[in-house]
């Protein structure tokens, strides 16, 4: 773990506090609309899909596959400047919600990835407040 | 729901008199954003042939109306700040005719400047919106990283290679425009495919030649009423069709990579203007990526999605072909100073009176501009006649 992290770190919100507090202990929750049984990201007070507020908070695996990658050469930040190249990605939760995160434990080249590739979560300590959801090639 | 015929009662009952970039774009660090606004402001009310005293509707982004109003020397009776990212130039459009039908102003300026490049107090988001929550510490951040997601997932539907040609050909065509206008960035510089091909990686799929360009400038536009545009220097540019909208903010939400709101916003504005997309004599493209550009031309409907690729090599865009393409150079090669909209329309309204030297096209009567703006995230479509 870094004392020196230096990147971008999420504010939450008061909504939110739950999805980023169970990051800190290696689980996933997530929103569930309890009349349509769809899943919403990110955390809100309300179902995006039929306006009302009968949302439960449900823990998933993580188990998930790639729905669009793409490879960072140049930093947008000077924090990221050692970490070029790196992989963006969208994750498709096998429960359905997409998730922005980035791709680890693999080479960043397009050729070792594949749209649809079974992905599984990585739990990355980034500080003592801070745990951040990362995938790895299940 | 938008009502069509409502809106269709609107079509052609406004115009656009005047139109300007500021004294100098491209690198500009002597000048303020401000500066920028009020340069672009003063040059068109110059090509309208009308006063600051003129001005009773203003309309930015960016920033507040209160500091534009202030700087410029005007006190407007209606003011619209809707700031949505690059297209909101092109739905202040919108808003003015909207304006100006209902009784709240007459003459409405809108007025846009950016130092990209040089500004010396850059502006951040505010930090608890889910973007910079969710998106940010991953490192998703900026435009080139969101959209280069939405692509890939575009070439994965649609094929790779043919994507990569059409983007290509897109980077090419743009810069060849380029190199006829003299206020462009690149007017000096030629392209080549094997350059584009080359150019260095910035976010795979997306090279350097991808990506458009960061410099200063400022622009600024003047519509009335049909009525008031007869006493105008020139002849007014009708303002046929227009839509609006957006349907996320971060890329992670968009409901679906490869079709932007243009989906909608396109049809609506060619609907509105009773005309046929055919009929178009210019397309003046929102072109922050060469993507951008690929996924509106089918978004508005000029072919199907995942067909964009095979339109373009139908289509020649390059100067002296039959589909005539961001012939000002676009953002990619004649400039882009964050919000890059409102030069969609200055360069169409440029063309519709024929003033475009030697980049000029033949019988251009019916021009179709489209802003994008966000992160794939709002669109605006504004069909001009003449």
């Amino acid at each position: 773990m870094k004392n020196d992290y230096n990147k971008p770190l999420p504010i939450p919100q008061p909504e939110s506090d739950k999805f980023w507090n169970g990051l800190k202990k290696k689980e996933i929750w997530v929103q569930k609309c309890s009349s349509t049984n769809q899943y919403q990201f990110y955390p809100r007070t309300h179902c995006i899909f039929h306006n009302q507020n009968d949302i439960e908070w449900v823990k998933v695996s993580g188990d998930s596959t790639l729905f669009t990658y793409a490879i960072v050469y140049q930093a947008p930040m000077h924090s990221f400047l050692d970490d070029v190249p790196y992989v963006n990605a969208l994750v498709k939760l096998n429960e359905g919600p997409i998730i922005p995160s980035n791709i680890v434990d693999i080479e960043p080249d397009p050729s070792n990835f594949k749209i649809g590739m079974k992905l599984k979560p990585v739990f990355v300590n980034v500080n003592k407040n801070f745990t951040l959801l990362k995938f790895r090639p299940a | 729901m938008p009502n069509l015929n409502k809106l269709k009662n609107l079509s052609g009952k406004m115009s656009i008199v005047g139109v300007s970039e500021s004294d100098q774009i491209g690198k500009v660090p002597e000048k303020s954003p401000l500066a920028l606004h009020a340069e672009a402001a003063i040059n068109a009310l110059d090509d309208a042939g009308f006063h600051l005293s003129d001005v009773d509707g203003l309309f930015t982004a960016g920033w507040s109306t209160l500091d534009i109003a202030e700087y410029i020397g005007v006190q407007p009776r209606y003011t619209d700040s809707t700031s949505v990212g690059g297209s909101s130039f092109v739905i202040h459009i919108a808003h003015a005719i909207a304006a100006i039908s209902a009784g709240y102003c007459e003459v409405a300026l809108i007025t846009h400047g950016q130092s990209g490049r040089s500004d010396r107090a850059p502006q951040e988001r505010h930090l608890g919106i889910p973007m910079v929550q969710f998106e940010y510490p991953y490192g998703i951040i900026g435009p080139p990283s969101s959209y280069s997601l939405a692509c890939s997932r575009y070439m994965y539907q649609y094929g790779e290679d043919r994507t990569r040609n059409a983007m290509a050909e897109i980077a090419v065509s743009t810069r060849k425009w380029a190199n006829l206008n003299p206020k462009a960035y690149f007017y000096d510089k030629g392209m080549t495919h094997d350059d584009y091909h080359n150019s260095k990686w910035v976010s795979w799929p997306f090279h350097l030649l991808d990506c458009c360009l960061v410099t200063d400038a400022g622009a600024a536009i003047i519509i009335t009423t049909n009525e008031r545009a007869k006493n105008a220097r020139k002849k007014g540019v009708n303002i046929l069709g227009v839509g609006e909208g957006h349907d996320h903010s971060m890329i992670s939400q968009m409901p679906d990579l490869t079709k932007a709101f243009g989906i909608k916003t396109g049809p609506q504005a060619i609907e509105m203007s009773g005309i046929s997309i055919n009929e178009i004599d210019l397309a003046m493209i929102y072109d922050s990526f060469t993507y951008t550009v690929l996924v509106s031309l089918e978004n508005i409907g000029f072919c199907k999605p995942g067909e964009g690729p095979d339109f373009l090599l139908e289509k020649s865009i390059k100067p002296g072909g039959n589909f005539p393409l961001n012939t000002n150079g676009g953002g990619l090669s004649y400039t882009h100073p964050g919000m890059y909209g409102i030069f969609t329309i200055v360069e169409a309204v440029r063309k519709l009176r024929n003033e475009a030297e030697n980049r000029q096209i033949e019988n251009c009567n019916l021009a179709l501009a489209h802003g994008t703006g966000g992160l794939l995230s709002s669109t605006a479509t504004v069909v001009l006649g003449i």
